[in-house]
């Protein structure tokens, strides 16, 4: 069973306050797929650190503007 | 549906028609005679054969029929494709112990081609089903 993400991110949010960017350019920028970003929006997908740094940077923004992980949550084996 | 997804797809129903088309034909033939001396061997070559002919001209009609432009694979592509492998080799590594297994105890011949047979389909249906959940359910890599 694939065990949920507790990462949340802004991208959809990021992306329409960066002049409603689409999809497939956030998907451009970063050199994958647009299935790859919509998987990534809807928390289907982690993706690696060194993309999570490309997405921040495409938006100007700090990696944890980006992506955000809740407070207070236990480490789980 | 990324185009791993359709190949995916198309590996699944390939592999089980094919195999069950040889399953048919082979246990029609035993009637009363028993399993492993039932001619096998043309139509195990022919539904392997015939299986990888069907999905190379599947996977074209598909591609030529789709009104999606194809996209180059990225990471969450390779990354996925890693892990239908992963799933899909320890079943072929399993039909391979089974044959080494029947070898050794010397089972005819029969049964070890089938096992090793059954390893591979096993491991295309698997593998393919691990990629399809990890394009529909999600894939984390933290």
């Amino acid at each position: 069973m694939v065990k949920p993400t507790q990462v949340t991110n802004s991208i959809r949010a990021l992306r329409f306050a960066n002049g409603e960017m689409t999809q497939a350019e956030l998907a451009r920028r970063i050199g994958v797929t647009r299935q790859t970003v919509i998987a990534i929006e809807q928390g289907r997908y982690s993706p690696t650190l060194e993309m999570a740094f490309q997405i921040a940077r495409v938006f100007g923004v700090r990696l944890d503007d980006v992506f955000q992980y809740p407070d207070g949550t236990e480490e789980q084996a | 549906m990324a185009s791993e997804e359709k190949s995916a797809w198309i590996t699944i129903v390939v592999s089980v028609c094919a195999y069950a088309a040889y399953a048919v034909i082979v246990l029609g033939r035993a009637g009363a005679t028993p399993l492993a001396e039932v001619p096998y061997a043309s139509t195990m070559l022919w539904s392997i054969g015939g299986g990888i002919i069907a999905s190379i001209v599947l996977y074209i009609l598909v591609s030529i029929l789709s009104f999606e432009k194809p996209e180059p694979k990225d990471q969450r592509d390779r990354e996925i494709g890693r892990i239908g492998d992963h799933i899909g080799q320890s079943f072929a590594v399993i039909g391979s112990v089974v044959a080494l297994l029947l070898a050794l105890a010397e089972f005819p011949y029969f049964w070890i081609a089938n096992a090793i047979y059954l390893g591979f389909v096993l491991s295309a249906v698997l593998g393919s089903v691990a990629k399809i959940f990890a394009y529909r359910r999600g894939y984390q890599t933290w």
